[in-house]
């Protein structure tokens, strides 16, 4: 599980969600995105994390009809080193790790982008309402949101898991019911600040419906939040997937990173000294993890000035003819545009 | 000390809620809770006449109406009754989970302290060196190891260092020809089938404190009283952890008890890979034998366990920051 990952993200982010500087005025939408999406660009943090992902997305949709044997078949003999054949060897039972990684991506990733979208739409609805609403409603979703997120998630997921029958749904299901907590607490918080923000108090006073404001007004000032939650979102699914088929609580015969590795533990691989079986699908959802956890600490980095390394701060500089008291203290620029 | 009321009037809703999830979830299951559940202990093979008796009684096969149900398994869990485990028959549930938390404790503790002090002082490190080589190079580092699966880099260091090398032991938490007492033969042997299962989950959790801390005392740094420190003259090892480290380290204690539950889901993978015997080796063998009352007994503990530990912190905070007690 990329859990510390995600406790260095809540850090983060409750650092974002706090002290971020007042945006007195509603910047432009358009105007904002591209703006944060080029100072991505520009990161080379997010530029790795990028690559990565993408590259295993393509792995995921295209490699199924790339790879040489098929995974679930018995194509050679048992535990056999890396070799021209077979490039990643076979496993206990003689079937094609190169293929069975290459598969395996496509069950691991899209249950990760699936269970990171109802997680960050469960996250926005629960979390806004709560933020916004504010009194009896705010008080009954946050002491439910920070139950979820106190209930040890690993053995809840177990217990749900034991329960339910095996299957890609279930998994998905349990997922979603323990994942949703993270975002909406950061995104409550984000709220509560934002909607003391004046042009909230104007969209209420020309007549806008709650709706309205929280939709249009509040939620793209917080779209690096939400964007960042999916991100961690995914993550934590492909993590908790794999977890849960390594201990045998998924469907066994589903070609997936998690499962391989069950197989590779059950057939004793380490035991045989099979490390081939293992490393594959083990590095290949550690570069996932990683991947994203990359882009979101470079929206981190973007989107909260404080955390922007100095390297960042003295290429902003280089363009512009500026002097910088060198100190501790967070440099502040102003860029030509006035932002 | 309203607050310490309000945490714990929060705590007494989050236990409540977790009796009542244990006690819904078995009979929300599709279909008909107890026969599935027979239905799936029959196919393991033997079943005893006390495991059918057992099962009936966990899972309110009475006909009884289930809010009368419900009230008994309350009254149940909180004198400590968790029923009878059906693996390890006739032992009673909460025999069986003593014996797994002591090693757990003893396991996590250690990780968690290690990992803690390590990640810290280097995140304090990275924030005060801003910029410099070091602290461009290690939250990458730092991130990609916290992205490795528990489960992936624990099975790695047993192979690497118990099966290649030899250097540790492989399994178990002590040498099994000795009795648990206080010599020293024993404590090492403790220690050393010790240190792999700690150093998988140190390398994968240093990260997030490193990070946190890192983040927190960046934002501190640039405090007045920082600058005024500075100014002042201090030498910069007493401003940095004086003044920088000493006020980074109270916001990291509150992701210190939120993040228990996850240094938690590592540790019972590790624990299940070292075949290490603490709560987490329980719980994967009770899902194996479909033990249900074992694994919901397990669940209730840790789950008592975490809501204790973190009202253990919130005390602990109001003593170490005085503005928490105005509220």
């Amino acid at each position: 599980m990329s859990s510390s990952v995600n406790t260095a993200l809540e850090n983060a982010q409750t650092e974002v969600s706090t002290p971020e500087p007042p945006k007195n005025q509603p910047v432009r939408k358009a105007k904002r995105a591209s703006g944060v999406v080029g100072l991505l660009l520009q990161n080379r943090k997010a530029a790795v994390g990028a690559f990565i992902v993408v590259f295993y997305v393509l792995v995921a949709v295209l490699g199924p009809y790339l790879v040489p044997y098929d995974p679930t078949q018995i194509v050679g003999r048992r535990h056999t080193p890396p070799s021209w054949e077979h490039w990643f060897g076979t496993d206990g039972s003689g079937k094609d790790v190169l293929s069975q990684t290459v598969v395996g991506a496509r069950s691991s990733l899209a249950t990760g982008f699936i269970v990171g979208s109802i997680v960050t739409v469960v996250g926005i609805l629960i979390g806004m309402t709560a933020g916004y609403m504010r009194g009896r409603v705010d008080d009954f979703l946050s002491t439910l949101i920070n139950i979820v997120l106190i209930i040890p998630g690993l053995p809840l997921l177990i217990v749900l898991a034991a329960f339910l029958p095996a299957g890609f749904w279930s998994i998905i299901f349990v997922l979603s019911v323990t994942g949703w907590a993270w975002g909406s607490r950061v995104l409550r918080s984000q709220t509560m600040s934002l909607r003391e923000k004046d042009f909230v108090a104007s969209a209420v006073t020309v007549g806008e419906g709650k709706l309205r404001i929280m939709l249009r007004e509040i939620l793209p000032n917080m779209m690096s939040i939400v964007v960042a939650g999916f991100f961690g979102a995914v993550n934590y699914a492909i993590g908790a997937q794999a977890g849960l088929e390594f201990l045998g609580l998924g469907n066994p015969s589903n070609v997936s990173w998690g499962n391989n590795l069950y197989w590779a533990q059950n057939n004793s691989a380490m035991l045989v000294g099979a490390w081939w079986t293992l490393i594959p699908s083990g590095l290949s959802i550690a570069l996932v993890a990683f991947g994203f956890s990359m882009i979101n600490y470079a929206i981190d980095e973007v989107t909260n000035p404080r955390l922007r390394s100095q390297r960042q701060t003295a290429s902003i500089l280089k363009k512009q003819p500026a002097k910088v008291r060198r100190s501790r203290a967070t440099p502040v620029l102003m860029e030509g545009n006035g932002d | 000390m309203s607050y310490i009321i309000r945490r714990a009037i929060f705590y007494l809703i989050a236990a409540w809620a977790s009796i009542t999830l244990n006690f819904f979830l078995p009979r929300m299951m599709p279909g008909d809770p107890g026969s599935v559940l027979m239905a799936k202990l029959r196919g393991q093979g033997d079943i005893r006449p006390e495991t059918i008796e057992a099962m009936t009684k966990a899972y309110g096969l009475s006909d009884d109406p289930l809010i009368i149900q419900y009230f008994g398994y309350m009254r149940n869990i909180l004198s400590g009754e968790f029923g009878v485990s059906t693996s390890w028959f006739p032992a009673p549930v909460i025999d069986v989970i003593r014996t797994g938390l002591i090693w757990t404790i003893i396991l996590m503790g250690t990780a968690l302290l290690i990992s803690f002090g390590i990640g810290s002082v280097l995140g304090v490190i990275g924030a005060w060196k801003r910029g410099s080589w070091m602290d461009n190079v290690t939250p990458p580092v730092f991130v990609f190891l916290g992205s490795l699966p528990y489960f992936w880099i624990a099975p790695l260091l047993l192979f690497a260092f118990a099966f290649h090398f030899n250097i540790f032991p492989a399994r178990h938490a002590y040498n099994t020809d000795l009795s648990p007492n206080f010599s020293w033969s024993f404590i090492s042997s403790v220690i050393g089938h010790m240190i792999l299962p700690v150093l998988s989950i140190v390398i994968v959790s240093i990260g997030g404190w490193l990070l946190g801390m890192r983040n927190t005392m960046i934002a501190i740094l640039s405090e007045d009283y920082v600058t005024m420190a500075e100014a002042k003259g201090l030498g910069s090892r007493r401003v940095m952890f004086g003044y920088g480290a000493r006020n980074a380290l109270l916001p990291t204690l509150t992701s210190f008890g939120m993040s228990l539950g996850f240094i938690l889901s590592g540790s019972l993978f590790t624990e299940m890979v070292f075949a290490y015997p603490g709560l987490g080796y329980l719980l994967i063998n009770s899902v194996r034998s479909l033990d249900y009352p074992l694994m919901q007994g397990l669940f209730m503990m840790i789950t008592f366990a975490v809501l204790f530990a973190n009202f253990i912190i919130d005390i602990l905070y109001v003593r170490l920051d005085p503005r928490i007690r105005q509220h």
